[in-house]
C-alpha cells in the first residue's frame, strides 16, 4: 500500500524551478496563474455584486483555495469527471466554464451556466464533465463514485475527481462510499479541501482523531496529505494520483490543506476565526506564492503580470455587464426538465 | 407584554424548560459557540456550557440517533436536536422515521421517546432546489410523530414548550423567514396544548387554512379581500399532526366555503388530507369545493422570478377564494 509522503513546508532550496519534474510549458504555467487569478477577481466582485443585492441566496467564495481547484483540475483530460459541493465558482472557472455564464448564474439570469434555475451552489456543464455543484453535506461524493463506476463499467479510461470539505468527512455516507471505492477498485480522486472550518466550527471540535487523510487508512487506500495552497504540488500529487486511478483504476484519497480567506457564506461574519490567524494565512497566499515563483524562473514578468490584471479586470467587468443586461428566464420555463 | 422576536421566542422556551428540567439539553451544528445558524439558540452555551448545549459534527443521522437513543433509556433525559434546516434533517429520515416514530409501538409501550427535532423549513429566499423544501407533509404522514408548525412569537414559545415536555417524538418545524418577525409574549408561563388550532382572524364568508409562513400570506389576502366585501376567516392549525378537526369543521360549517395554502408540493400534502376530511366530514355544508393553494410542483428555481411564479401569493390565494365564492 502507497503512502503519499506528506506534505514539506520548507521549499527546496535547489537551483530547479519547483515544477521542473513535471512536464509543464511556460504557457501551461501561466494558464495556471491566470485560471487562479481570475477566481480570485471574479470571486471579490461576486461579493461586491452580492452586496449589491444583485446576487441571492447562500453564495460560498473559493478565496484563499484557488491553489486547490486549478492545480487539481489542470492535469485533468477532458473526458475525465469533476464533483463539488456548493462551494463551485472556482471549481468551474478551472474547468474552463466562461465567467460569463458563471456570473449570470449568480444573477438567476438565463444565460447563466444553469439557466438561471441552480443559482450559486449548482453550476454544472455536462459537456466539460463538470457535473457540479451540490448543496447538502456529504451528499455528492456518492454521485462522483458512481461516475467512476460508469467510466469503468463502459470500459473508457476517464477519471473522476471528487472534491469534498474536511467537514463533509464526518458523514456517514462519505465511509460507504471510501469502502466501496477501494472494494470495487474504481478510478476516482476524493480530493478533500481541509480548510480547517466547518461553518463555524474547527475541525478540532469535530473530527476525533488528528490526520484526516488517516481515515482512508481503514480501506486501505493510497492517501496523502497535500499543501492546498501551493499549485505545483497540488498538480504534483493530483497527477500521481489521475495516473493510479487511469492506469490501475484505483483511489486516492488526498488531504488538501487550505483555507478560505472570506466567510463561510456572504451571511457568515466569522467571529470564530482571530485576525492573526487569518493574516498568517494571507502571508501563504497561493496567487502571490506562485506568482513570485513564475517571476523567480522568468516564466512571467512584473509588466506581464500587470497586463494579466488588466485583461482579467476587463474580462470580469465583462462579465458583469453580461449578467446584467441578461434577461430573466422566461416564466414558461418553470415546469421544464422536472422529468427528462 | 414583552415583544419578541420568534427566535427569541423559541430561545426562551429551551432557555425555561432547560432551567426547569436538567435533562432538557441541545445538540446540533453550530447550536453553541456559532450561536446557531439563525441565532435561535443564542446566549445558551454561555449559560448552560458544553454539558448541555452541543455542538454536533455534520453528522444528522448519526446525531439524530443519539438524541432518540438518549430519550429512549427512561431515565429523564430530554434532548432537543436543532435540525440546521429541515432540507439536512432528511439525512436523518431513517432515524426519525424508522426509529423515533416506532419505539413506543413496536416495544409495546415500554420505550417512550421525548425529542424534538427542530429547525427552519420551507422556501426561504433564493436557496435554490436542495434547500428550499417545505417538508412537513412527509413528516405529518408517519404515524408516532407529533408535528408542530408555529406561525407567530406567542404561539412558538408555548407550542415548544409543550412539545419539549410531551413524550412522543415531536417535529417542531419553523421558518427561516419569519425568525425575526416580532409579536407579544407574555411575561408568564403558558403551553399551547399539542393539537389545538387556532383562529388568526374571525370571518364569516370563507375559512382560509394556512399555518407558519403561509398564515401571513393569508392574512394578507385577507385583508385585500375585506376592501371588496368579503370576509375571510383565517385558522392556523399550529399542529398539523395530531389535527384539530374540530376546530376547522366548525369554521367550515360557520363559512360554507374553504381554501388551504401551503407551501409545500401540492401533491398528498397535509392540505390534500384538510380537504379530504371537510368533503368527507362537512360535505353537507360545503357551497364549493375545497381550494387549495401550494407551491408549484417542481424543485424550487433560484432565479428570483420563478421563484416567486413558484410560492404562494395573496393574490393566488385571493383568486382561490373567488373562485370558491363563484365571484
Ligand atoms: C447535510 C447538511 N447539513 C448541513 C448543511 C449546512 N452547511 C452547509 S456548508 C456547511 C459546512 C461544511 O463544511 P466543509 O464540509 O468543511 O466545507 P467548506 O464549507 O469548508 O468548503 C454546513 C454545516 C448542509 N448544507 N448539508
Amino acid at each position: 500500500m502507497e503512502k503519499i509522503k506528506t506534505m514539506k513546508e520548507e521549499k527546496k532550496k535547489n537551483a530547479q524551478a519547483p515544477w521542473a519534474d513535471l512536464n509543464l510549458s511556460n504557457e501551461k504555467l501561466i494558464k495556471i496563474y491566470r485560471d487562479m487569478l481570475l477566481i480570485r477577481r471574479f470571486e471579490e466582485r461576486a461579493a461586491q455584486e452580492y452586496g449589491k443585492g444583485k446576487i441571492g441566496g447562500f453564495c460560498h467564495l473559493y478565496i484563499g483555495q484557488e491553489a486547490t481547484g486549478v492545480g487539481a483540475i489542470a492535469p485533468l483530460r477532458e473526458d475525465d469527471f469533476i464533483y463539488t459541493a456548493y462551494r463551485d465558482h472556482g471549481q468551474a472557472i478551472a474547468r474552463g466554464m466562461s465567467s460569463k455564464g458563471c456570473m449570470a448564474e449568480l444573477f438567476g439570469k438565463a444565460t447563466g451556466v444553469s439557466k438561471g434555475i441552480g443559482g450559486s451552489m449548482h453550476f454544472y456543464d455536462l459537456s466539460k464533465g463538470f457535473m457540479g455543484g451540490w448543496g447538502i453535506v456529504g451528499g455528492h461524493p456518492p454521485l462522483a463514485a458512481g461516475s467512476a463506476f460508469a467510466t469503468k463499467y463502459q470500459g473508457r479510461d476517464s477519471v473522476t475527481i471528487c472534491f469534498m470539505g474536511e467537514a463533509s468527512t464526518n458523514q456517514g455516507v462519505f465511509h460507504e462510499i471510501l469502502n466501496m471505492a477501494m472494494l470495487w477498485k474504481l478510478p476516482i480522486i476524493f480530493i478533500c479541501e481541509n480548510n480547517g472550518y466547518g461553518m463555524g466550527t474547527a475541525i478540532s471540535r469535530a473530527m476525533a482523531g488528528e490526520h484526516l487523510f488517516e481515515k482512508a487508512a481503514g480501506y486501505e487506500m493510497a492517501r496523502g496529505a497535500v499543501n492546498g495552497m501551493d499549485v505545483i504540488e497540488m498538480y504534483r500529487e493530483m497527477s500521481v494520483a489521475i495516473e493510479r486511478a487511469r492506469k490501475e483504476s484505483l483511489p486516492t484519497f488526498l488531504e488538501a490543506r487550505t483555507y478560505r480567506f472570506r466567510g463561510h457564506s456572504m451571511s457568515d461574519p466569522g467571529q470564530y476565526r482571530t485576525k492573526d490567524e487569518i493574516d498568517e494565512y494571507k502571508k501563504r497566499d497561493p496567487i502571490e506564492t506562485f506568482g513570485s515563483a513564475l517571476k523567480q524562473w522568468n516564466v512571467l514578468s512584473e509588466s506581464a503580470i500587470e497586463k494579466l490584471e488588466e485583461e482579467i479586470k476587463a474580462e470580469v467587468q465583462e462579465a458583469v455587464e453580461f449578467a446584467d443586461a441578461s434577461p430573466q428566464p422566461p416564466i414558461d420555463v418553470l415546469y421544464d426538465h422536472v422529468y427528462a | 407584554m414583552a415583544v419578541l422576536q420568534i427566535r427569541e421566542a423559541i430561545n426562551q422556551a429551551i432557555d425555561e424548560e432547560m432551567e426547569r428540567d436538567s435533562g432538557v439539553f441541545i445538540m446540533g451544528e453550530e447550536v453553541a459557540q456559532y450561536n446557531g445558524a439563525y441565532k435561535v439558540t443564542q446566549g445558551l452555551w454561555k449559560k448552560y456550557g458544553d454539558k448541555r448545549v452541543i455542538d454536533t459534527p455534520i453528522t444528522e443521522a448519526g446525531f439524530a440517533g443519539i438524541g432518540i437513543g438518549a430519550a429512549m433509556t427512561g431515565i429523564g433525559v430530554r434532548p432537543i436536536v436543532e435540525m440546521m434546516t429541515w432540507n439536512f434533517a432528511i439525512l436523518a429520515f431513517d432515524q426519525i422515521i424508522n426509529h423515533a416514530a416506532k419505539a413506543s409501538y413496536m416495544s409495546a409501550g415500554q420505550f417512550k421517546v421525548p425529542i424534538v427535532f427542530r429547525g427552519p423549513n420551507g422556501p426561504a429566499h433564493m436557496l435554490g432546489a436542495q434547500h428550499s423544501q417545505a417538508l412537513e407533509s412527509m413528516m405529518a404522514h408517519v404515524p408516532g410523530l407529533i408535528v408542530m408548525t408555529p406561525s407567530t412569537p406567542f404561539d412558538a414559545k408555548g407550542m415548544l414548550k409543550a412539545a419539549i415536555r410531551d413524550d412522543n417524538p415531536v417535529i417542531f418545524m419553523e421558518s427561516e423567514m419569519m425568525y425575526g418577525n416580532k409579536g407579544e409574549v407574555p411575561e408568564e408561563e403558558y403551553i399551547i396544548p399539542i393539537g389545538k388550532g387556532d383562529i388568526k382572524r374571525e370571518g364569516t364568508d370563507v375559512t382560509i387554512i394556512a399555518w407558519t409562513k403561509m398564515v401571513a400570506v393569508a392574512l394578507k389576502a385577507a385583508e385585500e379581500l375585506q376592501k371588496e366585501g368579503i370576509n375571510a376567516e383565517v385558522l392556523d392549525p399550529r399542529t398539523l399532526r395530531p389535527l384539530d378537526e374540530e376546530l376547522i369543521i366548525e369554521s367550515v360549517k360557520k363559512t360554507n366555503r374553504c381554501v388551504i395554502v401551503e407551501d409545500s408540493w401540492p401533491f398528498a400534502s397535509v392540505g390534500t388530507e384538510i380537504a379530504h376530511r371537510i368533503h368527507t366530514i362537512a360535505f353537507d355544508y360545503l357551497d364549493a369545493p375545497v381550494e387549495k393553494i401550494n407551491s408549484a410542483d417542481i424543485p424550487m428555481p433560484y432565479a428570483e422570478n420563478l421563484e416567486h411564479a413558484a410560492l404562494p401569493s395573496s393574490e393566488k390565494v385571493i383568486a382561490a377564494v373567488k373562485k370558491v365564492l363563484y365571484r
